[in-house]
């Protein structure tokens, strides 16, 4: 199955009722699929006339307690930032999903990782945070959206899968597990009409006053604190005894993997550092997985934006080095290769 | 001893923030009475927009949710496809409707959803303090237009209701006003009827209702009811610019479902 459509096939199976899309390269299918599906499903396709009319449909239908989902690929997401700050600071649930093309501007239409810092740091204004679950395969794609939207109910707060066009794109065999979908009590805040049977309820993140604005995000920053200590997922790979850890989330990990296995093959101690969660970053693995390394390298598809959460994450204790490739350009085993041998051949 | 003339019952019991003189009061009641006669408050889910009624969710007793500016279609779209059966509003100025939120406006028209618009056009942006709108008449001086709106270097405003008109998917479109008793009883007609439409799924329904901002406008509360007569109404006339006897989907029922 297609990376894009197994990522549409599994919000339905975790009880999304409604998917508001709009065009956009490498993203299509996943919309098209949508289109096909949704109705029979009993939910609500619609595409909306923008991006930015389609995260406010999410907001919309997300203040009632319904679970909606919105998709694009990078320009698409910096429209939706508007909206995804609202959808934040009303503290709704959402599933947003990044297949990330290259950038800036309108950049080009192969894969990239060159919206890490804007799905981290700051995809819209305030202080927030979303949770950015970054899958490497169909497989985990499936996986994490159907996490997602349970940990974006759970937290009341919205849940990104930062993808990128290489996963949207590829095709692998993929299996959907049985999915026992967690209702969440939302009764207590959604608006879906009172009925005369309670107070009405408003969605809203306006406070005129400074300090019940403090308060609330205080409050959504104790919320954030929470997150970090439960839900951060790593994949350690051959960490135990690397001399040099390699550090790689998404699709780029996959590359990064068979250098490290040839790098072994040569007798290179070469281990891989994968995190699953973006936000929240995974700070005790990465040092679990680094406690032996005697440097660390980064490989993103960007010039360099994971990096600055990995020399967070340790202190800046030891060499964090960088290599990357940009623009739509995937980062070759060879390549890969040369570079641990730079940094991790020496002995 | 009979009462004949009480508060409506979604609307709540505080003081409104709006400026004395401002007709938002007018419109709110109004709107509440609807509400409370066709007894749908509490299967009423409004949206509020970013200007003066931004804090309108305070106001009204139904469930109230408050978008982004110029997004109100937006979010009510999302609610009303997710809750076919609620009745579903929204609230929103000429700033935010006409100018930041055009396309939301014309697509929730085009798209025929079953949503009432509740258009206020002041011609100016009041929350902000006096801006020019896009419904600002050639010659009108703002904080923007000191020297009066010169539609060379400003261009023309945008006359909604005439503009929502020549699309298929609306059902109503209306032009009233506040500024005396029988406009007001006209506007409340209106108003019910947009609601009565949406039970009855006819299409989009946009009530545009001409209002006045005392404050921005540099002038009284019953100078500001003249100028609305003397310079808004010649420029927006009011009527009816579309309605419907039947579904704008009307002659696609039986199709695909």
């Amino acid at each position: 199955m297609k990376g894009n459509e197994a990522l549409a096939e599994a919000a339905i199976r975790a009880g999304c009722k409604c998917f508001f899309g709009y065009p956009i390269t490498p993203q299509t299918e996943l919309s098209a699929y949508m289109a096909k599906r949704m109705h029979k499903a009993g939910g609500v396709f619609l595409q909306a006339e923008s991006e930015i009319a389609a995260i406010n449909m999410v907001l919309g239908a997300a203040s009632t307690g319904v679970r909606a989902m919105t998709s694009s690929s990078s320009p698409g997401l910096s429209l939706k930032s508007e909206g995804i700050s609202y959808i934040a600071g009303s503290d709704l649930p959402a599933v947003i999903i990044n297949v990330q093309r290259g950038g800036p501007g309108l950049g080009g239409i192969q894969p990239s990782q060159a919206d890490y810092w804007q799905a981290t740091r700051a995809l819209g204004h305030g202080d927030f945070h979303l949770l950015v679950f970054a899958p490497a395969s169909v497989q985990e794609m499936v996986d994490m959206v159907i996490k997602a939207f349970d940990r974006a109910d759970k937290y009341r707060m919205p849940a990104m899968i930062l993808a990128d066009g290489l996963l949207g794109q590829m095709m692998e065999p993929v299996s959907f597990p049985e999915v026992n979908v967690n209702s969440y009590d939302k009764s207590s805040w959604c608006a879906d009409g009172h009925k005369f049977k309670r107070e009405h309820h408003i969605i809203n993140s306006l406070f005129l006053k400074p300090d019940e604005l403090q308060k609330s995000v205080y409050d959504r920053f104790e919320r954030y604190e929470v997150i970090k200590q439960n839900e951060t997922d790593a994949e350690l790979y051959l960490t135990e005894d690397c001399d040099i850890l390699l550090c790689a989330y998404g699709a780029t990990a996959r590359v990064v993997k068979s250098a490290v296995n040839s790098a072994r093959n040569m007798g290179i101690k070469a281990g891989m550092f994968r995190p699953k969660t973006l936000w929240p970053y995974p700070v005790k693995e990465i040092n679990e997985a680094s406690k032996n390394a005697k440097e660390l390298l980064s490989v993103e598809m960007s010039m360099g934006q994971m990096i600055d959460d990995i020399k967070l994450a340790i202190n800046c204790s030891k060499p964090v080095h960088f290599f990357g490739r940009t623009g739509g350009v995937i980062p070759t085993p060879a390549e890969i290769l040369e570079e641990i041998k730079k940094y991790g051949g020496a002995e | 001893m009979s009462v004949v003339f009480e508060r409506p019952k979604s609307l709540i019991d505080i003081p409104t923030h709006y400026c004395p003189g401002c007709t938002h009061g007018i419109v709110h009641r109004i709107l509440c009475e609807v509400l409370d006669e066709l007894n749908i408050e509490g299967d009423t889910i409004g949206v509020c927009p970013v200007g003066c009624s931004v804090m309108a969710y305070d106001y009204f007793n139904c469930d109230m949710i408050e978008a982004p500016h110029g997004r109100a279609p937006a979010v009510a779209t999302g609610v009303k496809r997710t809750n076919p059966d609620k009745y579903v509003f929204t609230y929103q100025g000429d700033g935010d409707l006409a100018a930041i939120g055009t396309a939301e406006t014309v697509h929730v028209a085009t798209r025929g959803e079953n949503i009432v618009v509740i258009f206020i056009n002041n011609t100016i942006y009041g929350m902000t303090g006096g801006q020019m709108a896009p419904t600002t008449i050639p010659g009108q001086v703002t904080q923007t237009t000191p020297y009066g709106r010169d539609p060379e270097l400003a261009g023309y405003p945008v006359k909604v209701c005439e503009m929502l008109a020549t699309l298929t998917g609306t059902a109503l479109a209306q032009r009233v006003a506040v500024d005396t008793v029988p406009h007001v009883r006209e506007a409340k007609k209106a108003i019910k009827k947009a609601f009565e439409y949406q039970r009855d799924k006819k299409g989009l329904c946009l009530i545009e209702v001409l209002s006045t901002c005392p404050t921005n406008w540099g002038l009284t509360p019953v100078e500001a009811i003249k100028r609305l007569q003397d310079e808004m109404i010649p420029y927006y006339p009011l009527g009816v610019y579309k309605d419907v006897t039947e579904s704008v989907f009307a002659k696609h029922e039986g199709g695909n479902d």
